[in-house]
């Protein structure tokens, strides 16, 4: 009630109006066109708004949920989202592998980090672009070298046609969810997963991975060898578990970022083909939204693409953080 | 004895995998070499060299526009970037305020949201305000960043809070404890955002892909593709071309490894 502050309260009040200041151009962006838009495009999926204008406006309420559900279209694509992620675990046991290679005291060590985290650092549109050309199946190099193993060898294995195929090692139909022997073999699914893996397995993870070795005391995995423990045993029961938050970490952060992907790999290499096999959701809703201008329906995709990403964190954070914890 | 083994099979791996790495490059570079009927050919070295292909990607397509146009957008959006992200991060790491701990964990939740589920909103306000196809449109929406603001808040907060008091006692208001006392020592932390912003903008891909119409404002990402879609097979033009648009990067990288190394951590573990 009276007019004097304690020095903490006129501390604190001119806190916040400095706060304010300080907080106001990045608040006023993060508004804008990241917060604002989220709520905008709940609401936009309610509708059935399209850029074009050839329908008058409407509510539609969950029409454009129940449409997407039922449409065999959406499920290829959220089959093929999957289905790149099975590169996943790969590419992180590749990035554990080059780390703990890297992280034993050896000369010339820094130039193979480099050269390792080249195609990550380079990766993008230019990377994507070679990448289809290597994977020409009559023209390109890997291929090239397919047949001249194979020749030499004396095997008769025609090699892949990689990105014009629809096949992939699950032998997972195109129509309908389910197996099929026909689709068994190498197609572009595949192609898509082995570039990813050569982009990623030597980026940031790999660097995370190594900075996590080099913080495992160098004493436990001594003591353990001292006690008779194996390289296996030692790297099971030592390093592993002290590996534990870093491998949450990027678990969780591969699944948020491998839900999302597959948009340009679609629309440098394959438009989203042969028959939409490579056609991720981002792919599905860019096309719905920028080429075909259905905004309320591309909204509704994302939104389904968000609740999966949330779920996911979700169900990594319950059983992964148990395993962090002991 | 066993020891010597085991260096030279670790070699032998590190070795291996630099090589799968390398390989890929090393062809496009022969490839953006070579005359166009030899690409589709195995010899791995060209027959003749043709140094001219790279003369011949500026001749047919506006690269050099397109280079102009990345470094100059990216350029912008580094620095607002960094701007805008270190007065939000400073309000989060140094002020008290009400409600700050709530407001951060805005920012970090919407880490999450999927990139598209923003995209199509910005898209249409883009269109609304006519600056769709324009500088603008490129720049403006990227100077913000939830992520920059969480990477510079973990970094201001490894700096001792004494030095704030010290220079709050000498009589400096909050701009000038941010300006002479953070900004200083939180450079390392600034510079590696810097290069995450800058890199992560001179590749973008789906902003500049859905904004952009007119020919002479395409980044080199969007140029690309127009180059290989537009101008049939011309293999070894278009090797040239990628190998130019990754000659920057590589620079970038070289000089920058330090800072990045030590940032991709730093965002990373102390999450």
């Amino acid at each position: 009630m009276s007019g004097k502050l304690r020095p903490g309260e006129a501390r604190n009040r001119r806190d916040t109006v400095a706060a304010l200041l300080f907080l106001l151009p990045n608040f006023l962006g993060f508004v804008i066109f990241t917060s604002g838009p989220v709520i905008f495009s709940l609401a936009a999926s309610f509708t059935n708004w399209n850029l074009q204008q050839t329908v008058p406006f409407r509510w539609v309420g969950f029409e454009n949920y129940g449409r997407l559900l039922a449409d065999p279209e959406f499920h290829l694509y959220a089959v093929n989202t999957a289905y790149f992620l099975l590169g996943m675990p790969l590419a992180i046991a590749g990035s554990l592998c080059l780390a703990m290679m890297l992280s034993q005291k050896l000369k010339g060590i820094v130039v193979y980090r480099t050269l390792f985290y080249l195609p990550s650092f380079t990766s993008g549109v230019a990377l994507m672009i070679l990448w289809k050309a290597l994977y020409n199946p009559d023209f390109g190099p890997v291929n090239a070298m397919i047949d001249w193993v194979t020749h030499s060898l004396h095997l008769s294995i025609a090699a892949p046609q990689w990105l014009l195929s629809t096949q992939n090692v699950l032998g997972l139909d195109v129509e309908k969810v389910g197996f099929t022997a026909k689709q068994l073999g190498i197609g572009a699914r595949d192609a898509i997963i082995i570039m990813g893996i050569w982009t990623a397995v030597g980026g940031n993870n790999m660097l995370l991975y190594l900075a996590a070795l080099t913080n495992v005391p160098q004493e436990l995995s001594e003591a353990a060898e001292l006690d008779g423990a194996g390289p296996w045993q030692v790297f099971r029961n030592v390093t592993w578990p002290q590996l534990a938050p870093t491998t949450f970490f990027i678990v969780v952060m591969s699944f948020i970022g491998g839900l999302q992907g597959g948009f340009e790999q679609a629309r440098v290499m394959t438009a989203g083909g042969p028959a939409g096999t490579t056609t991720t959701l981002a792919y599905h809703i860019y096309t719905k939204a920028f080429e075909e201008f259905q905004i309320g329906y591309a909204s509704a995709v994302s939104w389904v693409l968000f609740a999966l990403v949330f779920a996911a964190t979700a169900v990594n954070w319950k059983f992964g953080n148990r395993e962090v914890s002991y | 004895m066993a020891k010597p083994i085991r260096t030279v099979l670790i070699y032998l791996g590190l070795s291996l995998v630099a090589l799968t790495m390398l390989l890929p490059f090393l062809w496009m570079v022969l490839a953006s070499l070579k005359p166009l009927r030899e690409v589709e050919m195995l010899n791995p070295l060209p027959t003749e060299w043709h140094p001219e292909n790279y003369r011949k990607v500026f001749e047919q397509i506006p690269f050099a526009r397109y280079y102009f146009n990345s470094v100059f957008i990216s350029a912008w959006i580094t620095f607002l970037q960094c701007l805008t992200s270190c007065m939000a991060a400073f309000a989060f790491a140094r002020l008290n305020w009400k409600g700050r701990d709530g407001v951060f964990r805005l920012y970090l939740a919407t880490l999450m949201i999927p990139g598209v589920v923003t995209m199509i909103p910005n898209y249409t306000l883009m269109v609304k305000l006519h600056i769709l196809d324009s500088y603008t449109g490129l720049i403006v929406p990227a100077s913000f960043s939830a992520f920059g603001t969480f990477l510079l808040r973990q970094f201001m907060l490894t700096i001792p809070p004494a030095l704030d008091e010290a220079a709050e006692i000498d009589g400096a208001g909050r701009w000038q404890v941010f300006w002479d006392v953070i900004m200083p020592l939180a450079r390392p932390g600034i510079i590696t955002l810097g290069i995450f912003t800058f890199m992560g903008t001179y590749g973008s891909f789906f902003w500049p892909l859905i904004l952009i119409k007119s020919e002479h404002l395409r980044t080199l990402p969007i140029g690309m593709l127009f180059f290989d879609t537009n101008y049939g097979r011309q293999t070894n033009l278009i090797m040239a071309a990628s190998v130019m648009n990754i000659i920057p990067l590589i620079i970038l990288f070289v000089t920058s490894q330090k800072f990045l190394v030590k940032g991709i951590q730093l965002g990373a573990v102390k999450g």
